[in-house]
């Protein structure tokens, strides 16, 4: 044993480490502090990691917004829905395929299995929306989401492994599967159940894909829509020649006001992470491994 | 029958989960039908006719197609060779460190870039690359050197989407390995301790053999993969002077199809595109299951 060496190897790797968490740090930092510094002060020093010259007057800029509000409102229900039936989805159809004894399993699976191994593609999932009456509304960016079979293999998973007994001892008692369900299982499955809440949440805030494909009115706009106009109404899309006036006839903002942008839409989301980081570690983790 | 009575709440409760993937799922795969057929919305796909494999002559007729194929496996490519190992690397050095606290606040902070989203995240490497203000450009120019508007240089393009793609998932990706890393068994590393190996040796003949099923299924997961580059990340950070390197089939798809409204010829894009990229995840879970024995699901 040499201590030294040892030693040596401790403090490249905490080094490195740090740098890397530096690295990953370092975009969120400068994105808050120049949104709240000034503009001149940004322009003096676009890399800062400290706020000069403190102001909020891009916070209230964008606040003022017409859309701000209806977008987070529109991101919001599709959220809170997303989260509450893909929930109630996962558990009514895992539950009956964590059963090993459950007749016609293999084909239930077999079915979810090739849902993620094939899909129509875009212009059919557009038909089928178009066909069901639901283009342009927030339905469409509730429903495509709603059920993937990643998470649900991972809920199965998790189901296969409480107690067998649990449950028998509660049909003792005259009980029957939706009472077990709801009131044994549920209750026992609250670490997957939270991870998927967490996914589920974070993909719908996050998805910007349907939010492009289905809606068209401004009033039905998510946030992600709205962020993409507030950046690239001013970059991106003059270049490419494409995307509407919407940014021009607001002039267009400068860095601090699309930074202040970036904090708005990022904040619930840098809120409520590290509360549930701890789930979903271990969700994912009992979920997945099993050999 | 009395099978089914016993059990029959197990079946109710298949019911909403099994509409949903026939209504969301399944029919739109009868939707493909569309891409031999000269769609139009106000016909519907009964009423349009059919005109056999005619979008698919032209597919395989055309330049851009070909541009397509090329750039999402060239961008795969470049994402398996950078992003593939980078997980690896960080869990490795997570998984040396002791001090218990330090490795929480650091897992922390590196799961943190996978729950931004790509509009947030190319917001900010668009401002960051930006030619007037853009912090790289201020670096760039403090040395001395011309400015340069990166997001409308072709050059550059796969190396920005790679870039940024590694950032948001480094992190993220180290779960599955850690996960893995804590089956290694332990009485291998104080055997080897006894037997005086250094903590590099330990990584490179216990930690590494250890996970290596791990790798190899991920890694196959990454070919069965190849041809989907994801949609939002492109979409975002693309424009007309960087879609020779940049355009892939989802965002080559979206403009055709929707935007174009070249509803047929999209769908045959897409329907090629589901067809290898089911073939080739059907083809990594074989090779997974002969490697590892295990397979995927």
């Amino acid at each position: 044993m040499n201590p030294r060496r040892v030693e040596w190897f401790d403090v490249i790797n905490y080094t490195c480490i740090v740098l890397v968490s530096i690295a990953m740090l370092y975009p969120f930092v400068n994105v808050f502090a120049v949104s709240v510094s000034s503009y001149s002060a940004y322009v003096e020093n676009p890399m800062r990691i400290w706020p000069g010259q403190f102001t909020l007057s891009a916070y209230a800029e964008i606040l003022k917004h017409p859309v701000l509000l209806s977008s987070y409102l529109n991101t919001i229900i599709v959220t809170v829905s997303g989260v509450f039936f893909g929930l109630l989805l996962y558990i009514l159809t895992a539950y009956p395929l964590s059963k090993k004894h459950l007749k016609g399993r293999a084909i239930f699976m077999i079915l979810i299995i090739f849902t993620m191994l094939f899909n129509g593609g875009l212009i059919p999932n557009y038909y089928l929306m178009r066909s069901l009456g639901l283009l342009d509304t927030l339905a469409a960016l509730v429903l495509p989401l709603l059920f993937s079979g990643f998470s649900l293999i991972l809920m199965k998973t998790f189901m296969e492994h409480i107690p067998e007994e649990l449950e028998e001892a509660a049909r003792m008692d005259g009980a029957s599967d939706p009472f077990i369900l709801f009131r044994i299982v549920v209750p026992l499955s609250k670490p997957i159940i939270a991870t998927l809440c967490l996914f589920q949440a974070v993909s719908y805030w996050n998805n910007f894909y349907n939010s492009i494909i289905y809606i068209r009115s401004i009033d039905k706009w998510t946030l992600m829509l709205f962020l993409r106009e507030i950046i690239y109404g001013a970059n991106m899309m003059q270049i490419a020649g494409g995307g509407d006036n919407f940014a021009e006839k607001n002039n267009i903002p400068p860095e601090t006001l699309q930074y202040a942008t970036l904090m708005i839409v990022m904040i619930p989301i840098l809120l409520v992470y590290p509360f549930l980081q701890k789930y979903f570690v271990k969700g994912i983790m009992l979920g997945s491994v099993k050999g | 029958m009395k099978y089914l009575r016993q059990h029959k709440w197990l079946y109710i409760f298949l019911i909403p989960g099994f509409l949903y993937l026939l209504i969301f799922k399944y029919a739109p795969m009868f939707g493909i039908a569309i891409a031999f057929k000269d769609f139009n919305f106000v016909r519907g796909i009964w009423g349009s006719d059919w005109i056999g494999f005619d979008n698919f002559r032209y597919l395989v007729a055309s330049d851009h197609f070909f541009r397509v194929l090329r750039n999402s496996l060239l961008l795969s490519l470049y994402q398996i060779v950078w992003g593939f190992p980078a997980p690896i690397v960080v869990a490795l050095m997570l998984n040396e460190i002791r001090h218990m606290l330090f490795k929480k606040v650091t897992q922390t902070v590196l799961y943190l870039p996978h729950f931004i989203s790509w509009v947030v995240l190319a917001g900010i490497v668009s401002n960051f690359l930006s030619p007037s203000t853009g912090l790289f450009n201020f670096v760039v120019s403090f040395f001395g050197f011309e400015k340069i508007p990166f997001l409308l240089k072709p050059e550059y393009f796969r190396t920005i989407i790679v870039s940024a793609e590694v950032w948001k998932e480094v992190g993220w990706g180290t779960i599955i390995y850690l996960a893995a890393m804590t089956g290694v068994d332990p009485t291998l590393y104080e055997s080897a301790t006894i037997d005086g190996a250094s903590r590099l040796q330990k990584i490179r003949y216990i930690t590494l053999p250890g996970i290596s099923a791990t790798i190899v299924i991920l890694l196959l997961l990454k070919l069965g993969n190849i041809l989907d580059n994801g949609f939002e990340q492109v979409y975002l950070l693309y424009n007309p002077m960087t879609y020779e390197t940049g355009d892939v089939f989802e965002t080559y798809t979206y403009r055709i199809g929707l935007q174009d409204g070249r509803l047929s010829y999209a769908t045959a894009v897409g329907l090629f595109k589901s067809a290898v990229g089911f073939v080739l995840i059907i083809a990594a879970n074989f090779a997974a299951r002969r490697i590892s024995g295990k397979s995927i699901w």
